[in-house]
């Protein structure tokens, strides 16, 4: 920010000392037969220069305001208006840079051979070295690289917004064995408030809620039907069942449950992601019926306890959330 | 006042004529439900469920939204007009009522609470039938658009979960929540309006394709008023 600064400050005097700089500048007459070098005049035009700069500048500026108002959270109205801004001003500025200060002229320049090589590398010398002040080349060259960095490091800025670094929260979640299960008013879930007929959320009790390993969503199912792989057995006690509720395509949250009223004329049961239609089988473990996810939902243990109070029978499955490509499949 | 008196007449005779030629609830389901529900109403393995203690709730909501009967068993029931007319209509389900099972379930949208009802609508409902009541998909099948549903149906829906909705017992949506979802939904026909072009109330993701369609048609023009600009 501070060297974002200084650098639209450098630019404001360069733009200053360039202007004040310009009429005292020899003006050079004659042309190559004298053997001096010729002033070309291409349509400069000090103001046109100056607004140039400016809409540069302004446009930086809109930039900066972008990541002020997104880190201050004022509303994406302004966003788009800063974001617009930047855009619009940028577009100005070399449209009109297009129009006013480049030549349009299309000439091929005779050249005559020099009648003295030698007098040659001082010339170019001279040509090459700076001038007092700042070229009208390196002032709209500063500017314009302000107001692309500005704007690049403005639309770089939302990619905080992706959040923390899961680091290990996708296997190393809040369940252990013996914790219960609160819904969502914090009481704790009893077997008998899981109704066959839809599903519920739980979390883990004490917990914090927005991890990504806390919601499960919890449904029932006959337990003649269950087909669970072999070792997760006792998973399901009275065919009460717990699946992470997060999507393993995108990391959605699932929230539809496919529900038969009459299984025969029409679907099994799935939990499904409205985000990209994948359903998991909650009869088999999680397994995907349809739709993208690439692997099966994590499943988690349960125990009904002396109050009938459900409890979690250790940690997920699997590791939990979307998939990456350590976890494509398990 | 002679055409009034004529209007009584006519309304009298239309009170004690049913009175006189009340339809069977009986006779009408042998007729056109047994076939897949079965005689006794006890369903066909692979074909119906049984009716036995679906009682009246589902009836009224199956045969009032024209969802039964259905021409094939493996079809999805879909809103359509109602086959039978409403005296018909009546019997049966106070035929099969007498079966067993809830009664048509009573809802006072008035008594709920507004910001409830989207509330819990948004956490129940709005994952199929979308925030703005208007249907969508599931996997397998068509989520209907609530907006032509009484407050009765979307009560009897709530509790029956038809075809792949899932049904919310009294423990999960209590009798005042089932009020605001369904004042909610009625709320939904007739949105307050903030001016500006509403496509329909269609949702966000249609009002964006229809920005960028508006915004690149917007700039189409300009590039060709460029182009023509350039042309020497």
């Amino acid at each position: 920010m501070k060297r974002l600064l200084r650098a639209l400050v450098v630019v404001l005097l360069f733009w200053r000392r360039d202007r004040g700089g310009e009429g005292d500048l020899p003006v050079e007459e004659g042309g190559p037969e004298e053997g001096r070098p010729i002033r070309r005049d291409v349509g400069a035009r000090p103001r046109a220069e100056g607004l140039v700069a400016a809409l540069l500048v302004a446009s930086a500026a809109a930039s900066v305001a972008l990541v002020v108002v997104l880190f201050t959270g004022a509303g994406t109205q302004w966003l788009g208006l800063t974001l617009g801004l930047a855009f619009g001003l940028l577009g100005a500025a070399l449209a009109l840079a297009a129009s006013a200060l480049v030549p349009r002229e299309q000439a091929i320049e005779e050249r005559p051979g020099l009648a003295h090589p030698e007098a040659q590398p001082p010339v170019e010398e001279r040509l090459r070295s700076p001038r007092e002040g700042v070229s009208r080349r390196r002032l709209l060259g500063a500017a314009g690289a302000v107001a692309g960095t500005s704007l690049a490091a403005a639309v770089a800025a939302p990619l905080t917004s992706l959040g923390p670094a899961v680091g290990n929260s996708i296997v190393d979640t809040p369940w252990r064995r013996g914790r219960r299960l609160v819904g969502e008013d914090g009481r704790p879930l009893l077997a008998e408030d899981v109704p066959s007929t839809s599903f519920v959320t739980a979390f883990p009790e004490g917990a914090d809620r927005r991890e990504l390993g806390s919601p499960v969503v919890v449904v029932r199912e006959d337990p003649a039907t269950l087909r669970l792989p072999r070792e997760r057995r006792d998973w399901a006690p009275e065919g009460i069942l717990a699946y992470s509720k997060i999507c393993t395509h995108a990391g959605c949250a699932l929230a539809l449950y496919r529900r038969p009223l009459y299984e025969p004329t029409s679907e099994p049961p799935g939990i499904a992601c409205p985000c990209h239609y994948s359903v998991f089988d909650p009869r088999t473990g999680g397994t995907v019926m349809a739709g993208p996810a690439g692997r099966e939902l994590p499943q988690l243990p349960l125990e009904i306890g002396p109050g009938r109070e459900l409890l979690a029978g250790g940690g997920f499955s699997g590791p939990i959330g979307p998939s990456w490509w350590a976890v494509r499949h398990t | 006042m002679r055409r009034v008196l004529l209007l009584a007449g006519l309304l009298a005779l239309g009170h004690a004529l049913p009175a006189a030629a009340q339809p069977d609830g009986r006779a009408l389901y042998l007729e056109g439900c047994a076939t897949c529900h079965g005689d006794d109403a006890r369903g066909r393995p692979g074909q119906a469920p049984s009716l036995r203690r679906a009682g009246a709730q589902a009836a009224s909501f199956y045969l009032n939204t024209g969802r039964m009967p259905l021409a094939d068993p493996h079809d999805e029931p879909t809103r359509s007009s109602p086959a039978y007319p409403a005296r018909e209509r009546r019997a049966l389900i106070a035929y099969l009522g007498s079966l067993g099972g809830p009664p048509v379930p009573t809802v006072h949208p008035g008594d709920g609470d507004l910001a409830r009802g989207q509330e819990l609508f948004t956490s129940h409902c709005a994952g199929c039938h979308q925030v703005v009541a208007k249907g969508g998909v599931v996997p397998g099948a068509v989520a209907p658009s609530l907006q032509q549903a009484t407050p009765t149906q979307i009560a009897e829906a709530v509790r029956i979960g038809p075809h792949l909705m899932p049904a919310f017992p009294e423990r999960q949506i209590d009798q005042r929540e089932l009020d605001s979802i369904a004042r909610y939904v009625l709320s939904t026909r007739n949105p307050p309006d903030r001016g500006g072009w509403g496509i329909g109330n269609l949702g966000p993701i249609p009002e964006g394709m229809i920005a960028w369609l508006l915004a690149g048609a917007a700039i189409l023009l300009v590039l060709r008023l460029l182009g023509e600009r350039a042309e020497p």
